[in-house]
């Protein structure tokens, strides 16, 4: 298994109205095993990274800087013909927000995986009729339903089957992009379940894209708090939601609402996230932030860690001991 | 369910809603009328006031809930008591003249808009349909009132902008002041923030509750997120398959949730806190088809404390503490379990 390490990755979109920097100098590592949530709101980057690692973009998207390493391999100087025989699917996978709707119709689920499974690799069409069974068995579906068609399937079995499509290729990565964005949260559940236990008897390691905190809380070692193109807080679940130290954090974990917690106050972030294409000088947080300051419209705070082993974030008002004042959002 | 007290605004007693659907040559034969139950003998009121949660899983119906009050959809049958007055026969034209009193926000604030109209005009064609702006000065003035009372200031700002030049947060505002530039006193809000990012829910939220205290509004609001209706409404009414299965004040409901599904739903409910990892799976298999709803109580199948009575007898809603009404035979075990460490 191999560690996949991102360095100072940049994409930007060239669109009408200029260059929208939508990742913008992310860097982080993801070691075997382990599961990292991008967590981040509409528009802050967190697709388009994915979408960058699997090099799936656009054309009007451009990789302008950096390094995506795989097992210490360089895939950003490798040519597309290889990349799409050695890399995609067959290392790195994704299931895509909203993949389930995106299951051919009018063929069965079985056969759909078994495709996936003859695209890559020279096998006979009896052996992956029998991997696609077993991965539909270890994404909890009854292999008698290989033949059922995606009508036949509930949402949460047709996510289920996208997952077991997603591993169709044995890949050491798996990016889940919202995977359980559409679900009630029963459903939610059955499908976090399968991706954990999958994780596990595999040894696979996730990128999980969301924009629930909750999701990454429940799900992942690590997580990265994205604003606005920029990681602005990264470190183990346990320090990031328990000891926020961004301000921005700080403020999506007050406004998420918490079932167990007594009855509280609305809460909210003023204002809207920046425009990509014309973001804010210094921190781009700066003018939602109760805590800024001259120095944090000036200038751009580094990712650094900060208090606790591995836990890492973008401010000033941050002390290097991890000390911030409080900041309560209303 | 009766009250005798009059702070009541609106009363749903026994409502129903079905949507017939095609019939086969035998159903035809047999004298069959195959149709989704989407709302299946739903009573419950809403105070002066007040916010009420409809709360449920996707396809429970309590969208066709929220139309039915506004007659948005015919009832099938049941009664819709609003202000003392049965409306639930009300000939278009008078209903008409009673929307200016009940209005509706939708889940999606770019569908529910023309997007060739400015947001004057947006705002001002309900005072249009129901001819009550005298003047252009007196639509205006109206205009901006609603623009400010949901925040979109300065107005002058906002007025001849195009939807599309706004984001989801500022549109869902537009929507909420088309609701409001009547001055109506029932408002249903159906999943108005599950659109909207995190960090912008809560600013439509303290406008919905500003408005609700300030001008004693009573807001019926539809959502799927147990948590969020928790901190935000004063009463929640749970639904499952067309039928409301437990109605409590908030506090009432998280603490003491009477009924197996109510209790499933909350623990279903993910923590933000990484030192409380547990993922429920819920009840066994999924919702089942509302054309062909469970006998007798309809969770009974994928309930845990289901006997043979559930398979037989539907449950009614019983107020079992005051103000707290839960539709289930086992109620007793179901409160037991609450002291249980709860499986995963």
């Amino acid at each position: 298994m191999a560690e996949l390490a991102v360095q100072n990755l940049k994409m930007y979109y060239r669109t009408r109205k200029g260059q929208v920097r939508a990742v913008d100098g992310v860097s982080f590592t993801l070691e075997p095993g382990r599961a990292l949530g991008i967590v981040g709101e509409s528009g802050c980057g967190k697709s388009s990274l994915g979408l960058t690692l699997l090099r799936l973009l656009p054309p009007n998207a451009e990789v302008v800087g950096g390094s995506i390493r795989l097992g210490g391999q360089e895939l950003l100087n490798m040519d597309d013909e290889t990349f799409r025989k050695d890399v995609r699917w067959t290392k790195i996978a994704m299931v895509f927000q909203g993949a389930m709707n995106a299951l051919n119709p009018v063929l069965t689920v079985g056969s759909q995986i078994a495709e996936a499974i003859l695209a890559h690799e020279k096998v006979s069409k009896e052996e992956a009729e029998r991997r696609a069974k077993g991965l539909l068995e270890m994404v909890g579906i009854n292999p008698a339903r290989y033949n059922h068609y995606p009508h036949e399937f509930s949402g949460g079995m047709k996510q289920r089957a996208v997952i077991a499509m997603a591993l169709a290729c044995n890949p050491q990565v798996i990016i889940a992009d919202e995977p359980t964005t559409a679900l009630d949260v029963m459903v939610q559940a059955q499908v976090l379940k399968a991706i954990a236990e999958l994780r596990e008897r595999l040894n696979l390691s996730m990128i999980l894209v969301s924009h629930d905190l909750s999701v990454i809380a429940q799900t992942c070692d690590d997580v990265a708090v994205m604003y606005a193109g920029k990681i602005v807080e990264y470190g183990p679940v346990e320090e990031v939601f328990v000891r926020p130290l961004h301000p921005y954090t700080q403020g999506l974990l007050q406004a998420f609402p918490d079932i167990a917690a007594e009855r509280a106050p609305i809460v909210s972030i003023p204002g809207t996230p920046p425009n990509l294409a014309d973001p804010p000088s210094g921190c781009r947080f700066n003018p939602r932030c109760p805590l800024a300051t001259e120095e944090c419209r000036r200038l751009e705070p580094e990712l650094a860690e900060k208090g606790a082993a591995r836990h890492r974030v973008a401010c000033h008002m941050v002390s290097p001991g991890g000390e911030v004042p409080e900041v309560r959002f209303a | 369910m009766t009250t005798s007290t009059s702070d009541i605004l609106l009363e749903a007693r026994n409502l129903v809603k079905h949507f017939p659907l095609r019939r086969s040559l035998v159903q035809a034969l047999r004298g069959e009328r195959p149709a989704v139950r989407a709302v299946d003998g739903v009573s419950f009121f809403v105070r002066r006031g007040e916010i009420l949660g409809l709360v449920g899983e996707s396809g429970c119906g309590k969208t066709t809930t929220g139309r039915l009050l506004l007659r948005l959809e015919e009832p099938t049958s049941g009664e819709i008591i609003f202000d003392g007055q049965d409306i639930t026969r009300l000939p278009a034209k008078e209903m008409t003249r009673l929307r200016r009193r009940m209005q509706i926000v939708f889940q999606d604030p770019y569908d529910s808009m023309n997007p060739n109209l400015d947001i004057f005009s947006i705002v001002a064609e309900p005072l249009r349909i129901q001819g009550l702006a005298k003047s252009r000065e007196e639509m205006e003035e109206r205009v901006a009132r609603a623009l400010a009372d949901v925040e979109l200031v300065p107005v002058e700002e906002y007025m001849y902008r195009y939807p599309k030049e706004l984001s989801g947060g500022q549109r869902q505002r537009v929507a909420i002041a088309r609701a409001l530039v009547l001055e109506p006193d029932f408002v249903v809000a159906d999943e108005p923030v599950s659109m909207l990012d995190v960090s912008i829910r809560g600013g439509i939220l303290k406008i919905l509750q500003r408005l609700v205290r300030e001008r004693g509004l009573s807001l019926v609001f539809i959502t799927h997120d147990l948590a969020l209706a928790r901190h935000f409404c004063d009463r929640v009414a749970v639904m499952y398959l067309g039928q409301i299965v437990e109605q409590a004040t908030c506090d009432e409901l998280v603490h003491r949730p009477h009924h197996p599904y109510t209790q499933a739903l909350m623990q279903a409910v993910l923590s933000t806190d990484p030192r409380r990892k547990r993922i429920y799976t819920g009840l066994k298999g999924e919702i089942p088809n509302p054309a062909n709803p469970p006998s007798g109580c309809r969770l009974h199948p994928r309930c845990p404390l289901a006997t043979e009575r559930c398979r037989t007898e539907v449950p009614p809603l019983v107020e079992h503490a005051p103000g707290h009404w839960a539709a289930c035979h086992h109620v007793e075990q179901a409160l037991a379990r609450l002291n249980q460490p709860a499986a995963g």
